[in-house]
């Protein structure tokens, strides 16, 4: 009964709004907050892009030269800075020492999880969208080329993230500031199995099942179908879809019974630095 | 659910809460009426911060009810939680928000309408307006705590709870801060149910005063009530009789 009062009752856009604000706020405040968020992406998509023009200019592989390393950069860092935007606007709230404030308010938790979307796509749009610009300046790579493809790599990239980021704001909430590292880290481990740089073929037998069970995998795959063979792989975006709903309820169901968990604990009364 | 004005405010009943092996709340029963103003004391430790954590909705008890506005906080907290506020040392506003934007942020978040107005006036009655559009990490203690408290009144709350409002005050801000919650209360009719270590405070502010120990309620009584029974001249003699000796049986007087 708690869970589902907590989980469907009343939802309220200007509540919503409030937390946008609050976070606008606070990345208004910091010049570095925002430096931040374009400085890594441009030195990965420069790092990245230049290997990509040596390798393209040593071997003559048309594969390089189609721009598929710069191509699994930029959407690997829409996957990982979805997750990391998600998660890092949660935990402000715990490094402030707000969250009881919060959860008294009539904030309802999915008005939470809905400002923490969007401040997600917010982070990324100032991350993501100057480094796209230069990677057509530096490289030719222009992203919004791909066209409709660019949009369902896109979709199903930062749904991944959100339920990744969902689930590691529930563990947070439960288990304190001492779970925080997993926003920077938990990621990575999709990093080799997505198969983000190379085919999926390439992984050994055993792995390639667990791979598959990603949702980023197909969509890497995909960009490399569209970009080497110019086939927007509709069945594997699909795939990617279906993957993605079910890991979205699988992450807000733990996040909400965390957050259950978290008050049956006594947690949230005293959660902070 | 309404309450109508014989449902008490808060009611208790048989509330326990227990972590790991000890009960931080063990079978508490108490009620609140409207415009009572009650307080909790207790040592460290002697559950008064659980016992309001549960009435927040915060903390889930293991087992008892807690009503608030005759509504259970377990199931159906979002029903009331828009006429409750609250204040506690242990929580902090963002520190890099002014302290505009931090109450902007809560008046949006509780549905205050005319909210400028509202911040405004918060700023006149509370002090605020020579720092409201500093950065609330850069105040003072004093005037983090006036800040606090003008978050816990942005909703004009019929229920308040404090825990521990003046802790850490010097005694000139702490008396600054009591008359500001007199006034409010008179002004609102308001229920405030007050956690502290201060017994100046509680016999100033309380019409009536719960004394828990070890997560039981151990005595409770108006405060005059309370030092006539224990032969005593204030409430911290009391408290420490309570606190050393035990509570007295029911009916007996020292």
């Amino acid at each position: 009964m708690s869970l589902a009062h907590d989980t469907f009752s009343g939802f309220s856009i200007n509540r919503v709004y409030a937390l946008v604000l609050r976070y606008t706020y606070l990345l208004r405040s910091s010049w570095p907050r925002l430096l931040e968020l374009v400085y890594w992406p441009a030195v990965q998509m420069l790092t990245w892009g230049f290997i990509q023009v040596y390798i393209a200019n040593t071997s003559g592989k048309a594969a390089f030269a189609a721009g598929t390393l710069i191509g699994a950069m930029l959407l690997w860092d829409v996957l990982f800075r979805s997750q990391l935007g998600f998660s890092i606007s949660f935990l402000e709230e715990i490094w402030a020492r707000n969250m009881a404030n919060l959860l008294m308010s009539p904030m309802r938790p999915l008005e939470f999880v809905a400002a923490l979307i969007i401040m997600s796509l917010i982070r990324l749009a100032i991350g993501l969208g100057p480094v796209s610009i230069m990677a057509i300046l530096f490289f030719g790579f222009n992203y919004f080329a791909m066209g409709l493809g660019a949009v369902l790599f896109f979709i199903n990239l930062v749904l991944t993230g959100w339920a990744v980021g969902l689930a590691v704001s529930g563990i947070v909430l439960r288990h304190g500031l001492g779970a925080e590292s997993l926003a920077w880290t938990v990621m990575f481990i999709m990093l080799p199995l997505a198969c983000v740089y190379y085919p999926v073929s390439v992984l050994p037998d055993f792995l390639q099942p667990l791979a598959w069970c990603l949702p980023p995998t197909y969509v890497f795959e995909g960009l490399r179908a569209l970009l080497i063979d110019h086939t927007l792989r509709s069945d594997l975006m699909i795939m990617a879809f279906m993957i993605n709903v079910i890991l979205l309820i699988g992450g807000t169901t733990i996040f909400m019974v965390l957050l259950q968990k978290a008050r049956a604990a006594g947690s949230l009364l005293q959660m902070g630095e | 659910m309404l309450s109508d004005s014989s449902t008490p405010v808060i009611a208790l009943e048989h509330l326990v809460k227990s972590f790991a092996s000890a009960n931080a709340v063990n079978g508490i029963s108490f009620s609140v009426a409207k415009g009572e103003v009650v307080g909790l004391l207790g040592g460290n430790g002697a559950g008064k911060t659980t016992t309001i954590g549960m009435i927040m909705g915060l903390v889930t008890p293991s087992s008892g009810s807690v009503r608030v506005f005759g509504v259970n906080m377990v199931d159906r907290r979002y029903e009331v939680l828009h006429r409750m506020n609250f204040e506690s040392p242990y929580v902090d506003m963002p520190h890099r928000l002014t302290v505009r934007q931090n109450l902007d942020v809560f008046a949006r978040l509780y549905g205050v309408e005319h909210a400028s107005d509202r911040i405004r006036e918060l700023a006149e009655s509370l002090d605020l307006t020579e720092f409201i559009d500093r950065p609330a990490g850069q105040l003072s203690a004093g005037q983090k705590t006036r800040v606090a408290l003008a978050k816990a009144l942005i909703n004009d709350p019929e229920l308040l709870l404090l825990d521990e409002p003046t802790a850490s005050l010097d005694p000139d801000t702490a008396d600054w801060i009591r008359t500001r919650l007199e006034t409010f209360r008179t002004r609102r009719n308001a229920t405030i149910l007050l956690a502290s270590h201060n017994m100046a405070e509680v016999e100033r502010l309380c019409d009536r005063v719960i004394i828990m120990k070890k997560g039981q309620i151990a005595d409770q009584g108006t405060p005059d009530d309370l030092i006539r029974r224990y032969g005593r001249t204030d409430l911290e003699e009391v408290f420490l009789d309570v606190a050393r000796t035990g509570a007295l049986q029911k009916g007996e007087i020292r």
